[in-house]
């Protein structure tokens, strides 16, 4: 049962694709509508293309978090208390931006409208940097001893390695929501999203590609290499799409070149889930972090069930709701009058 | 084991701030959940009834109840987060030496149920004209089922913190070698239906309270009156697009009687595992019974009312305490189901725990503080007594106001009386007392342990854990002091604007969660029951 804990780290590394992939979009659109300057109808019409199915992009969040403890509690445990301070601030940023979500419509006054509008842009943007340095640092690593208890105090984990992952997180995010409101709006905030795409798609894949170069070049391997070149083909690929018009297809390889970017990373890092920069000893790997076989086997068994499911009825909904949304579509608001 | 050594104040703040900080995340959660929970089944129900008869106010209550339910499921996901994220970050020493079998119950929660329970919801909120009636139906039961899984998967993780079951000590850790028996754990099974009953006393005694405030504010306002014999007599009041018609009667009327009747069985429903839980609970944690009748001797009288000093801790002390009022052997009837069996007390169980776990903290640097220091087996008896009290008696109270409202509402409307309104508001906030109090009895009564031991059987008696050694060792007092005081102030204001929220929908009536009611013209029956054949229409619900 030796490739159980490999398997594990492969389906962690899918779940965070999952996440990054969906919640990324979504993400974007919440800095959007919370920090760019649209009118109400724009904000509305961005709001309604993720409606329906932020929610259910977040719990990738929530399973890739749950796997971790399940699958590698070490991790889980060094990971989350190493980053005592940013992950309160990421529960804050997703707390603000989830409550904003559903409450900003019911805003009876302008300045309420605003302040949920700050709590959706600056919750999403946060909650983005956040995952990223997290997600950085557990690639690039942390003072850790032996126990895997982080030391150095509580701001031990600001390093340029955290700021390179936040930024490459928000970027992605941004781009990624330009190319899903190009996909799912028609009329003036399409054309606009095109526009914005297609100028601003390379600076801001840069990050990510230098937070993958940076792990790649500390753990050389030649299918991390292979991972990489295919990430930049991806971009490029998305790139001439976007500039042919062909917005489906501009997404998928941007898609692409997240998933290719992630699985270097990944790749990269294998066996090591989390590295310790006091003493590569005290490394956490996916030999000294993971649970026992059983449990691994257990939980195998369920996400052999659960993650196609997951992934078909998923797929159903975004189904469902794939009707571009223009600006006409919005109802006028409804005020909400006391009847008693 | 490198642990950094810490100064003796330090730690002893972190884990007092990081019990603070669990207490008060999780009592807020639950402060959601069980509504989440109560609700989501509720409107499940009145749309399948709306679905079978085609009547309005069916579909009226599912729209006005299902509005209420998503304001407050919100909240409930955006705290549930903090739940999921705070082991890892405040309480690491826990989940490293739990993790093997902790891990799967929470990591199953997320892909067997949070997915099912926000995607559904996501087709229901949105999928009113998209999905054909009968799927878009089955929307909301796929999500309030999934809410039901969630509690069983999250119950499974607690119970096993009360009686630990299907486990090994394998290199010092907790691990699992029985998944079957941790996910039937005999504690999990009768914990779900207590938590799920406790959830339905909340929608009850919601539905309740509500529905009457709109009945009074109806009779206040000259629609509905009564004839001689009390009877109702349904007027109605249109103007201004208000739409209190005669349909908006029976939605209230309905609703108030649906949520009396909820009340009353759910009382039933606790009170029965409840009783369950408490012989379950005189084995497996003797201390916490004994410390929830501030019991110093061993006995067989429930204590209805203690005085004295109940309020220090250990064994001396506790000769202090006197029953006022006591009833003789519903103690043992409690614990065992008979009357005459005796439960021991305090004084018997310290020196049992000590000599099967130790008088004394293991001297070791992970312990902190705490490392050598004599264990006190006594949980906060003040809590624990008055906790399992207040339980009762706020479920008492709501279900004896449901009782006294069926009663009073019996010939149709509710009587003009300020001061029986107040029974509206006690039936709200009674089920939510009754639900926190539950909790902080169950929880502080697990003290001194996160992991209680299990004596009364075999070889697993040996999986415990203190909760002074739970908590992250290098986490500082500072880093623990700034989450607590940043969560606590954003949870008051989400409280207060998830509140005003609720107060505007309730007061908004119907109409507050139907806009296509106040824009369509008094000409009788509603249309828009009955033109759900828009294809073109892109969005049905938009934000
Ligand atoms: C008995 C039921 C119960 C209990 C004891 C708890 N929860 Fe909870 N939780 C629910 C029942 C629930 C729910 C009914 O399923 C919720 C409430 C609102 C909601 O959206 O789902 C939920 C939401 C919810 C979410 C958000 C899910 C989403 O995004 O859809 C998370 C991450 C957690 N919970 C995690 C926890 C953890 C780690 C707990 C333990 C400390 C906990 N909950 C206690
Ligand atoms: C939602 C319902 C729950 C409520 C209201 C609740 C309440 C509490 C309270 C009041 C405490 C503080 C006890 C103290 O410090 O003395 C606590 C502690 C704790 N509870 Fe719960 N709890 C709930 C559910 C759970 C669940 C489902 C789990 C596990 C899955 C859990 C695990 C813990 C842990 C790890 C602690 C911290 C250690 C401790 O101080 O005992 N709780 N809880
Ligand atoms: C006659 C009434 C009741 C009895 C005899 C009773 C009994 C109990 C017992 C013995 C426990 C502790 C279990 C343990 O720690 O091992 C408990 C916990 C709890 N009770 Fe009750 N209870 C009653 C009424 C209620 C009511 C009315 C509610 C809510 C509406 C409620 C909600 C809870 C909750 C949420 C818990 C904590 C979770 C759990 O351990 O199940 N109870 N109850």
């Amino acid at each position: 049962m030796d490739w159980l804990p490999a398997l594990w780290f492969v389906l962690i590394a899918v779940l965070w694709c999952g996440y990054l992939f969906l919640e990324g979009f979504d993400l974007g659109v919440g800095m959007m509508i919370g920090i760019g300057r649209s009118s109400e109808q724009r904000k509305r019409v961005l709001l309604n293309t993720i409606g329906p199915v932020w929610d259910g992009n977040e719990v990738w969040l929530l399973t890739a978090g749950g796997a971790t403890f399940a699958a590698f509690p070490h991790w889980y445990a060094s990971l989350f208390s190493a980053l005592y301070i940013p992950l309160t601030l990421v529960l804050v940023a997703l707390i603000f931006r989830a409550v904003a979500i559903e409450y900003r419509g019911k805003a009876k006054t302008a300045a309420a409208g605003k302040l949920w509008d700050a709590a959706l842009g600056y919750g999403s943007l946060v909650a983005a940097f956040g995952v990223g340095a997290m997600l950085a640092l557990t690639t690039l690593g942390l003072p850790l001893n032996a126990n895997g208890d982080r030391v150095g105090g509580p701001f031990a984990w600001l390093t340029w390695h955290a700021v390179l992952g936040g930024v490459a997180v928000v970027a992605f995010c941004w781009i990624h929501a330009l190319a899903f409101v190009r996909l799912k709006t028609d009329g003036p905030i399409r054309a606009r999203a095109g526009k914005l795409f297609t100028r601003w798609l390379v600076p801001a894949a840069v990050p990510l590609v230098l937070w993958v170069l940076a792990v790649v070049l500390r753990n050389d391997s030649a299918a991390a290499w292979a991972l990489l070149a295919a990430a930049a083909a991806a971009l490029i690929a998305s790139l001439l799409l976007a500039i042919a018009g062909r917005e489906g297809a501009a997404f998928i390889a941007l898609g692409a070149m997240l998933l290719a970017g992630v699985a270097a990373i990944f790749t990269a890092a294998f066996p090591v889930v989390l590295p310790s920069t006091i003493d590569p000893a005290f490394d956490l790997s996916i030999y000294n972090a993971s649970s026992t076989p059983y449990t691994l086997k257990l939980m195998s068994i369920v996400a052999a069930f659960g993650v196609p499911l997951v992934l078909a009825y998923q797929a159903w909904s975004y189904w469902v709701f794939r009707k571009r949304i223009r600006e006409e579509h919005i109802p006028a608001a409804h005020e909400v009058t006391s009847v008693v | 084991m490198a642990v950094l050594p810490k100064t003796i104040e330090e730690s002893m703040d972190a884990l007092e701030i990081a019990r603070w900080q669990f207490g008060i995340t999780t009592v807020y959660h639950f402060l959601m959940v069980p509504l989440t929970i109560g609700l989501g089944l509720t409107v499940a129900v009145l749309q399948t009834l709306w679905y079978k008869t085609g009547n309005e106010h069916w579909l009226r209550m599912t729209k006005f109840w299902g509005k209420l339910f998503l304001i407050n499921f919100i909240m409930g996901v955006a705290t549930g987060i903090v739940q999921e994220f705070q082991f890892g970050m405040a309480w690491s020493e826990y989940s490293r030496y739990v993790g093997d079998v902790f891990g799967a119950p929470l990591a199953m929660e997320a892909l067997l149920a949070f997915f099912v329970e926000s995607t559904f919801l996501g087709l229901w909120i949105f999928g009113w004209k998209k999905l054909p009636k009968f799927l878009h139906l089955l929307t909301i039961w796929a999500a309030s089922l999934a809410t039901m899984l969630s509690a069983y998967f999250i119950l499974v993780a607690n119970s096993w913190m009360q009686h630990p079951v299907g486990t090994q000590i394998i290199d010092g850790r907790a691990v699992m070698t029985d998944a079957w028996a941790v996910f039937t754990n005999v504690t999990a099974l009768i914990t779900f239906p207590h938590t799920l009953f406790g959830a339905f006393a909340v929608a009850g005694g919601f539905l309740l309270g509500i529905s009457w405030f709109h009945l009074y504010r109806r009779r206040r306002d000259g629609i509905d009156t009564v004839d001689a014999q009390g009877r109702v007599v349904v007027g109605e009041d249109l103007s201004k697009g208000r739409r209190r018609d005669e349909v908006d009667y029976q939605v209230w009327i309905k609703s108030l009687r649906i949520g009396a009747v909820v009340a009353l069985v759910s009382f039933m429903g606790v009170a029965l595992t409840g009783h369950e839980q408490a012989k379950l609970m005189f084995e497996q944690q003797p201390m916490k019974m004994a410390s929830a009748e501030a019991a110093c001797h061993d006995g067989t009288g429930f204590s209805v009312l203690t005085l004295g000093d109940v309020t220090t801790k250990g064994a001396t002390s506790c000769d202090d305490v006197v029953a006022v009022f006591e009833v003789p052997g519903l103690l043992s009837f409690l614990a065992n189901g008979d009357f005459t069996t005796e439960v021991k007390g305090v004084n018997t169980l310290i020196p049992e725990y000590q000599e099967k776990y130790g008088k004394y903290y293991p001297n070791d640097e992970s312990m902190g503080q705490y490392a050598g220091q004599e264990i006190d087996y006594l949980p906060v008896m003040e809590v624990t007594y008055w906790g399992f009290r207040l339980m009762i008696t706020f479920g008492g109270l709501s279900a004896l106001a449901a009782a006294v409202v069926l009663w009073i509402t019996r010939k149709g409307t509710v009587p003009q009386s300020k001061w029986l309104s107040r029974i509206a508001l006690l039936s709200i906030a009674a089920p939510f007392g009754a639900n926190a109090t539950g909790w902080i009895f169950t929880e502080m009564g697990r003290q001194p342990f996160t992991v209680a031991p299990n004596p009364e059987m075999g070889g697993i008696d040996q999986v415990f854990m203190y909760t002074a050694a739970s908590v992250s060792p290098t986490v500082s007092a500072g880093e623990l002091l700034f989450s607590l005081i940043t969560l606590t102030t954003v949870y008051a204001v989400l409280l207060v604007v998830e509140l005003v929220l609720l107060t505007r929908y309730i007061r908004g009536g119907v109409g507050s969660a139907m806009p296509e009611l106040s824009h369509s013209t008094a000409d009788g029956k509603d249309q828009s029951a009955h033109d759900d054949s828009d294809d073109g229409d892109v969005l049905a619900f938009a934000y």
